[in-house]
C-alpha cells in the first residue's frame, strides 16, 4: 500500500525547504484540548502547523454520522481569533469595509456575517467570519475568525490597513469548539437554556456552566450548531461537560472535511485562493447590495465586472456517476474531451452515500444538469453538474 | 498449507499452489479508515512486481495498492463494489482484491514472513 496520494488535511504540514524539497519538521502547536484528544485515542496528524485530531477511534465514517444523526464536538481552536476594536461601530465597520466585499456597517449588534479578506485583484486571501458584539457597551468591536494557515499573513494585511483609532487585537489566549448537529442545540441548552433562542448566524456572549463564553450558531457542517469561544484554561471544562451529554462524541478534522463537502462549503486553499473572487467562487450571495453598488473593496473593479457579466470561471458542484471518488487536481472535460476545468475537492460523501466533489469549470459548462467527465487515473468518470449543498443544510433560521 | 508474506507497503500475498491472493493487512486497513470504494484491475492483466495493481479510497485519501509479485490478474473481488467495508472489516479474508497466478515464484523470497512482519509493524 502506498503513502497516501491525495491527503488534504495533511498536505500544508509542514516547511518546506526550496533548496532541497524536503519537509523541515518544525515544533507543532498545541491547542488548550491537546491532551483530552489524545486520552480520548484520538490519530493526531499536523495540520496547519498544529498537531490536530484527524479522527477518534470511531473513525471518519462513524464521526461524519454521528454529526448528522446526533452532535459533533469539534475542537477548531486553531483557528484565528482576533478582535477589531474601534471608538464606534461604524468606524471600526468602515475600516473593514475596506478589506472585505461585505456590508458590515449594517450589520446588527448580536449578527455575524460571513466575509472574504480581498487582495488588490479581487483574489481570496482568506475567508473569515465576522460578528458584531451584542453588547451595546462593546460597541466599536468586531469579532474575527480566520483559517489558521493564513492568519499571521491576515493579521498582518489587516494592521498595515488600519486607520490610526482602530486595533486589531489578537485572542490567542482563546480556545474554539463547535458543537453541530440535531441533538447540538438541546445538549448545550442543558448548561444554558438561552441558547435555544438564538437564530442561525447570531451571536450571544453569556455564561455555559460556570464559564463565560461568546457564542454563535452557526459552523461548517451545514448543521445547527454553534461555535463556542471561551479563555483557553476554561475552553476545557465546556468541552468535558459536552462530552457528559450521552448524544455528543468528539469529532476529528478528517469528518470536519467530509460534512463541509457535502454543504458545498469552501475550504481555503483548496476551493478558494488568491487566484478565485469570490464571483468566481459562487460566494457573491455573500457580497450585499450596497457593496455590489458602492464598491470600495480591494479588487471593486473585477468583481464589479463579474457581477454584471458573469464570470470566466465558477465554482460548480459535480456528482460523479457511481462509486468512484474524483478527488483534488483531477481534471474536468467535455464529453468530447476539451479540458474545461478542474476538482477542488472531492471524496466520498457519506450522507449521500456517494462520491461529490467540487471544482471550477469554464462558465459555459456551468449550468446545474451539464454532463462532464472527471480525469482520474486516466480514466473518464461521467459526473453532471449539481447544485450545492449536496446534503441540505439544517440551519435554525 | 497456505503461506503468507508480505510487503514493506502492508500487502499481503496468500500462496495456494502458483496462485496468490493479494490484500491489504490489518494495519493498512487501520491506517486507511473506512474504506468507500475499491479500483480492481481486468481479469488477465500482467502486473509487475511492486506496479499499481488497484486503489483502494477511504473517506479521507486514495493510495495505490501495489503487486506483492509479477503475475497475471487470475480473479478479482467483485463483493467488493457493493461491500468496501469488508476491506475493514475482514481483510484477511472477505476484504481480499485480487488473485494473481504468478510468473516466478523466487520473487516470494523477497517478501516478509508473517513473524518479520509483525516485527516491522511494531517499528512503525
Amino acid at each position: 500500500m502506498a503513502a497516501e496520494i491525495a491527503d488534504a488535511e495533511t498536505a500544508d504540514a509542514g516547511a518546506v525547504d526550496a533548496s532541497s524539497g524536503a519537509v523541515a519538521p518544525r515544533p507543532l502547536r498545541r491547542t488548550p484540548l491537546h491532551a483530552r484528544h489524545v486520552a480520548l485515542g484520538a490519530r493526531m496528524v499536523p495540520f496547519a502547523g498544529y498537531d490536530m485530531p484527524v479522527q477518534y477511534p470511531s473513525g471518519i465514517l462513524g464521526e461524519h454520522n454521528w454529526t448528522r444523526d446526533k452532535a459533533g464536538l469539534f475542537d477548531v481552536s486553531h483557528m484565528g481569533q482576533a478582535f477589531l476594536i474601534g471608538p464606534d461601530h461604524e468606524t471600526t465597520a468602515r475600516a473593514l469595509e475596506a478589506l472585505v466585499p461585505a456590508d458590515i456597517l449594517n450589520l446588527a449588534p448580536g449578527r455575524q456575517r460571513y466575509s472574504q479578506l480581498l487582495n488588490e485583484e479581487g483574489g481570496i486571501l482568506d475567508d473569515l467570519m465576522v460578528t458584531r458584539s451584542a453588547d451595546p457597551d462593546e460597541d466599536g468591536a468586531l469579532l474575527l475568525i480566520v483559517n489558521a494557515a493564513c492568519k499571521e499573513a491576515d493579521y498582518a494585511h489587516i494592521e498595515q490597513r488600519l486607520p490610526e483609532n482602530v486595533k486589531l487585537i489578537r485572542a490567542g489566549h482563546r480556545g474554539l469548539i463547535a458543537v453541530q448537529g440535531p441533538a447540538a442545540a438541546e445538549a448545550l441548552a442543558a448548561l444554558n437554556p438561552e441558547v435555544a433562542e438564538m437564530s442561525f448566524m447570531s451571536a450571544r456572549s453569556l455564561k455555559l456552566g460556570g464559564v463565560q463564553a461568546n457564542l454563535s450558531r452557526s459552523g461548517y457542517t451545514g448543521e445547527d450548531g454553534y461555535e463556542i469561544s471561551a479563555a483557553a484554561a476554561k475552553i476545557g471544562e465546556i468541552w468535558d461537560t459536552l462530552l457528559l451529554d450521552a448524544r455528543v462524541r468528539p469529532v476529528g478534522l478528517g469528518a470536519r472535511d467530509s460534512l463541509r463537502l457535502e454543504a458545498g462549503l469552501c475550504l481555503y486553499g483548496h476551493d478558494i485562493d488568491k487566484t478565485t473572487s469570490p464571483v468566481e467562487a459562487a460566494l457573491a450571495w455573500s457580497i450585499q447590495k450596497r457593496r455590489r453598488e458602492e464598491g470600495g473593496f480591494p479588487g471593486a473593479g473585477r468583481i464589479q465586472r463579474e457581477l454584471r457579466e458573469g464570470p470566466q470561471f465558477l465554482r460548480v458542484g459535480l456528482l460523479p456517476e457511481g462509486r468512484a471518488p474524483a478527488r483534488e487536481g483531477a481534471e474536468i472535460a467535455t464529453p468530447d474531451g476539451e479540458v474545461v476545468g478542474k476538482v477542488t475537492s472531492g471524496g466520498f460523501g457519506p450522507t449521500l452515500n456517494g462520491p461529490c466533489a467540487m471544482g471550477y469549470v469554464a462558465s459555459a459548462h456551468s449550468a446545474p444538469g451539464a454532463r462532464l467527465d472527471l480525469l482520474v487515473r486516466g480514466n473518464r468518470l461521467p459526473a453532471v453538474v449539481a447544485p450545492m449543498p449536496f446534503v441540505p443544510n439544517r440551519y435554525k433560521r | 498449507m497456505a503461506e503468507t508474506r508480505y510487503t514493506r507497503d502492508h500487502e499481503y500475498i496468500r500462496i495456494e499452489g502458483d496462485t496468490g491472493t493479494v490484500g491489504i493487512t490489518d494495519y493498512a486497513q487501520g491506517q486507511l479508515g473506512d474504506v468507500v470504494f475499491v479500483e480492481l484491475p481486468t481479469l488477465g492483466k500482467a502486473v509487475a512486481k511492486g506496479a499499481e495493481a488497484a486503489v483502494v479510497e477511504s473517506v479521507k485519501a486514495a493510495s495505490e495498492i501495489y503487486a506483492p509479485v509479477s503475475g497475471e490478474v487470475v480473479a478479482v473481488n467483485g463483493d467488493l463494489e457493493a461491500a468496501p467495508n469488508a476491506v475493514n472489516e475482514d481483510p484477511a479474508g472477505k476484504g481480499w482484491f485480487l488473485k494473481l497466478k504468478l510468473t516466478d515464484a523466487a520473487e516470494l523470497e523477497g517478501l516478509m514472513s508473517e513473524a518479520e512482519y509483525q516485527n516491522y509493524v511494531k517499528t512503525l
